[in-house]
Order: structure tokens, then C-alpha cells, then sequence
């Protein structure tokens, strides 16, 4: 592997932290020797309270922060220079952008393939293409000419995946990405993160809903301050685990029993922050139903 | 006396005046798109302010004022950055004193040294005085800005709409808005020759405030505000002979004229058709109920 441009799409595709350390101008050190890795054609959840160090573990993966020790590695190469590639796409809350802007949906899909046109950003009818291919996935074509100010929480939310796929990008960030969507943009976009993994790609999913998780992950990165756990999510998605990640912010619920599942004797744990709650099987194990979903990639 | 409209073009000042505050305009006009957007309204009065210490230095040293000009206006943004990240001060704080600070500095200069530029000349304006060198000036001034907007502009929009898109896929953001604030302080000094220094800002503003009450379109918002920037200033230099008025004072009048009756009768974002589409969603949910 001599250029990054020969590396094949999805062939030896990795992610590599290595002992990454952040510490701000400020002096507060956001996140401390985080080191995990992560393969091609995962989904895999970032998973922590606020303030835990997610977003600047995000930062650090689109390199925006420089750390003060250790590096994170794409294929073995630096960051920035995956960066340069076009190898990262970031799905934002939709919060972070200006809804006012006089920009209509297709012209900001096309954005996202800036990177691939020249500096005059002239669209070819490739570029087309891939933006009305993009719209068409998340079911926005009909929408192409509105002005972004008129969508939707939900079509704003699938106006930036349409981007992050236009740029065809083989690592993808998103930030909570469920975050004031309605049910069936959050199923729309699951469907689209697995379409992605069957497609090689990295998929990097920022959350706190823990409930979601087991839904379309099949790795975990449990966060607070430092990597608590990493790895597949049936091992690492555990009442122990999680826990130790959200420490007295959970509300633990207990019951009996239940009817959810017949193996683990129908005991079952509940743990929410507010959000849709995660269930969890006697010994704190994940249920059955999502053991045999998040293993449908190694089939 | 029968009344020809023609007459101001028989006056060569005039012609020089009409047409360099035209060019001007819509120069200003162009990048005032971007200042709206960019929520750098206040950024444009500061460096407008700014830019006064460069201007008379640069007359003394015999220099192009533009250059003195683009030094001064790069020098006090940097300084409102560095402050920014060593104090905790709200921006517009720091915006405020440094401004302040670098056109006292610059009306010092000009009260301790004597030159050409006197301060009826930086509030008002010189455009019905200025001389050829200064127009050529004005010109390369206006050619730079043209070029650079027409090859980047949609770059510099999509920093503007999504910096962290435009860094994720690359973008050198620094370079971005290196060369925004250069642009800024480029036309900052045309504008200051043609409406003197407090109405630079309105240049700066207005025609791209106006031109996005009148468009969805990020391209189509940047010709109406190019055109309109062009047009209020040719008129506004025209009528200002007839008015003996000043030229400053005309064009910017007329922006805002043109700005307030967008605000009202914009066929989608005035306030009639809003209050029109309110009762038009009234209507309908009282049908619907």
C-alpha cells in the first residue's frame, strides 16, 4: 500500500486510535489515551453523556484537533490525509447549520461533491447524477428545488445524509443523528447505514439514545473521558459497561419478569436516560433478538 | 432654463463621479451577499474604521492608499482574532475597541500631519474630486474583487452556509476567510472614496439585504445585489446634481428606499405576502377544522 489512491474502496479500510490525548488551549483535557479500532463494514455507536469527550473524539477523526499525543490513523495513513482524499463525511445535528441560507436542497447535496470537482466547482453530469441518486435514497428528489428553510426536522436530517452519501465517502460521522426525527426518517436512515456496511464503509454514529443501539450497531465505543469499552457491541453492550459510562445518570429498572424473551428466563433489565430505553436479559446481556441481528454481516 | 437631463454628463466631473460610483456599487453590492450572510454587518463598519491609519500613512509614504489601506484592515482583524482567544470578551465588545482605537489613531495622524486628506474627505467622500490615479485604483480595485468572487464564490458560500462541511472536505478555511476579509477591505476603501466612512457600510449591506428578502437563490440573490448595488449608485450620483447634494448621502437613501419597499411587497419574504400567507394557513386549518 504505497498511495492512498490505490487502496480499493473498502479494501483495508481501518480505523486507528492510538493512545489519543486532547487537551484544549484552555487546559481541560477532553479526552485521555483513547485508543480503539475498527474494521471495514461496521456500524459502529459512540456511545457517552455529554461532555464526554464524544465530539472531540469526532474532532480528532475529521482533524480538526490535533492531539497532544498519540494519532489516529485511516488505512494506516494520517488523518489529514484521508481528509484531503474525501474519505470522511460528517452528518451534523441540524442545529449547526443556518436554515435562512437562500439554498435549495440540491444545491446543498451538491456540496458534497465539491471535493470531487475541480476549483471552479463546475458540476459535471456525473456529479448530477450522483445528487439525484443521493436524493432519490433518502426520498428527498421531490424536494430537490425547495429552500432548505422549508423542510422538515426529518428532511433537514435527510438532506445532510444525502450530502455524506453524494460525497462517497468511506468513513461516515454522524452526530445524533435520531435527534428530532420522526420514525420513519430514523428508519430510513438505519436502512441507509446498512446498505453502507454492506458496502465497506465505516459508520460512526454519535448517541446517547441508548435504546437505538442495538437496533443497527454492531460495535460500541463506550466513552467517558477515556475508552471505558470497545469491540462488538454483544460483548461490550453490557449493564456493567454501561453503567460505568453514564455512572448516576441512569435510571435503573429492575422487573421480574416479562415477556420478552423465553431464554433468559424472562427477566429483564431496563436502563434509560430519558430516551427510548435499553433492555438488557438476565446477567446484563443483550437480547437475543439483537444478538443474532448486529451478526448479520458475518453471515 | 429648460430642464435637460443630460446635463450632469456634460460635466466631466460628473461623468468620472456616475460612472466610478456604479462600478463601485456593484462591487459592493456583490460581496455585500456575503457579509449577510456571514453575519459580518459590524465586521464591515469596524474595518471600514480601520482602515483610516493605512490610508493616511500611505499618503505620506506615497504609497497607493489601497495598500495601506489592505494593512491597516488585515492588521486590525488579526488584532480582534488574537484578543478574541486571550480575553473573554463578547465580540462585539472587542470589535468595538479596536475599531475605535485604529480610527482615533488614524484622525490623529491626520491632525498631526498635513496631507491632501482632510477629514470632510474620509466622512464624505471625494468621488466628485477624485483624481485619475485614485480612479485607476479604483478599477484594479474592482477587477481583483470581480475575478476573485467569480472564481470562488461557491466556495466562500459554503463556508459561509457550513464551515465545518467546508473543512471536512478539505477547504483551507483560513485561506477562505483570508480572503474574504482581503476582499472586504479592498472594496472597504473603493467605498470610502465614493460615500465617505460611516455610509461605507451601508454599501456593504444593504443591496445583499434587499436581494435576499427577493430570492431563494444564493446565485440569483448575488445579481440582483450586484445590479441594485450598480443602479442606486449611478442614480444616486445622478440626482445628486440636481439635489446638490451629496453623492454618498443620495445612494445610500436610495438603498434603502428600495431595501423598505422589498421588506413590504417581496413577493415571498415582505411582509404582506407573509401576513397573506398567515391568513392563507389561518384559513385553511379553520377549514379543516
Amino acid at each position: 500500500m504505497n498511495s492512498p489512491e490505490k487502496v480499493e474502496l473498502g479494501a483495508d479500510l481501518t480505523i486507528a486510535v492510538n493512545g489519543v490525548t486532547v487537551t484544549y488551549s484552555n487546559g481541560h483535557t477532553a479526552l485521555e489515551e483513547a485508543s480503539f479500532e475498527l474494521k471495514q463494514g461496521c456500524i459502529c455507536a459512540l456511545v457517552g453523556v455529554n461532555g464526554s469527550g464524544k465530539s472531540t473524539l469526532f474532532k480528532a477523526l475529521m482533524g480538526f484537533v490535533i492531539p497532544s499525543r498519540g494519532q489516529v490513523l485511516v488505512s494506516g495513513r494520517p488523518v489529514l490525509e484521508a481528509q484531503k482524499n474525501n474519505w470522511i463525511a460528517y452528518v451534523p445535528q441540524t442545529e449547526e447549520v443556518d436554515w435562512t441560507f437562500p439554498v435549495s436542497v440540491s444545491d446543498v447535496v451538491l456540496m458534497g461533491r465539491y471535493g470531487h470537482m475541480n476549483f471552479l466547482r463546475i458540476a459535471s453530469a456525473k456529479d448530477k447524477r450522483i445528487v439525484e441518486e443521493s436524493l432519490k435514497k433518502v426520498e428527498m428528489w421531490d424536494y430537490r428545488s425547495r429552500q432548505i428553510g422549508e423542510l422538515s426536522g426529518g428532511q433537514k436530517k435527510r438532506v445532510f445524509l444525502a450530502r455524506a452519501l453524494a460525497q462517497e465517502s468511506r468513513i461516515i460521522l454522524l452526530d445524533e443523528p435520531f435527534t428530532g426525527v420522526d420514525v420513519n426518517t430514523e428508519s430510513a436512515i438505519i436502512d441507509l447505514m446498512r446498505d453502507l456496511r454492506r458496502r465497506g464503509r465505516i459508520i460512526l454514529v454519535s448517541t446517547h439514545n441508548l435504546g437505538s443501539v442495538p437496533d443497527f450497531c454492531d460495535h460500541a465505543v463506550l466513552i467517558n473521558r477515556r475508552i471505558l469499552a470497545w469491540g462488538a457491541l454483544h460483548e461490550v453492550f453490557t449493564e456493567e459497561n454501561i453503567t460505568k459510562t453514564f455512572g448516576g445518570v441512569l435510571r435503573h429498572f429492575h422487573l421480574d419478569k416479562s415477556t420478552v424473551d423465553e431464554s433468559d428466563g424472562r427477566s429483564v433489565t431496563l436502563l434509560t436516560d430519558d430516551e427510548r430505553p435499553l433492555v438488557l436479559g438476565k446477567g446484563g446481556h443483550l437480547e437475543r433478538r439483537h444478538l443474532t441481528e448486529s451478526g448479520e454481516q458475518n453471515l | 432654463m429648460i430642464f435637460d437631463p443630460l446635463i450632469p454628463f456634460q460635466y466631466d466631473y460628473m461623468q468620472k463621479a456616475i460612472w466610478v460610483s456604479t462600478l463601485v456599487g456593484g462591487v459592493c453590492g456583490l460581496l455585500s451577499c456575503f457579509m449577510t450572510l456571514k453575519g459580518w454587518s459590524l465586521m464591515g463598519d469596524a474595518l471600514s474604521h480601520s482602515i483610516i491609519p493605512g490610508v493616511v500613512v500611505a499618503y505620506g509614504l506615497g504609497l497607493p492608499i489601497a495598500v495601506g489601506a489592505f494593512v491597516a484592515g488585515l492588521l486590525a482583524a488579526g488584532l480582534i482574532g488574537w484578543i478574541k482567544e486571550i480575553v473573554s470578551l463578547r465580540d462585539d465588545a472587542m470589535i468595538g475597541v479596536v475599531f475605535t482605537t485604529f480610527f482615533a489613531i488614524g484622525l490623529l495622524l491626520i491632525s498631526l500631519y498635513p496631507s491632501p486628506i482632510n477629514l470632510k474627505m474620509i466622512v464624505f467622500g471625494n468621488i466628485l474630486g477624485i483624481s485619475d490615479q485614485d480612479i485607476r485604483q479604483l478599477l484594479w480595485i474592482s477587477a481583483i474583487c470581480l475575478i476573485t468572487i467569480l472564481l470562488l464564490w461557491r466556495d466562500l458560500f459554503l463556508w459561509c452556509f457550513d464551515p465545518i462541511q467546508a473543512r471536512v472536505i478539505g477547504f483551507p478555511v483560513r485561506f477562505l476567510k483570508f480572503i474574504l476579509l482581503s476582499l472586504l477591505t479592498l472594496t472597504a476603501v473603493a467605498a470610502l472614496q465614493t460615500v465617505g466612512v460611516c455610509l461605507v457600510v451601508a454599501m456593504l449591506v444593504t443591496p445583499g439585504a434587499t436581494a435576499y428578502l427577493l430570492t431563494d437563490r444564493f446565485s440569483s440573490m448575488m445579481g440582483i445585489a450586484f445590479f441594485l448595488g450598480a443602479i442606486t449608485s449611478f442614480l444616486g450620483a445622478y440626482f445628486s446634481y440636481f439635489l446638490d447634494g451629496s453623492v454618498g448621502g443620495s445612494i445610500i437613501v436610495l438603498q434603502t428606499i428600495i431595501f423598505l419597499l422589498a421588506w413590504i411587497y417581496a413577493p415571498k419574504h415582505g411582509i404582506l405576502a407573509m401576513k397573506k400567507g398567515k391568513n392563507l394557513s389561518l384559513l385553511t386549518e379553520v377549514k379543516q377544522t
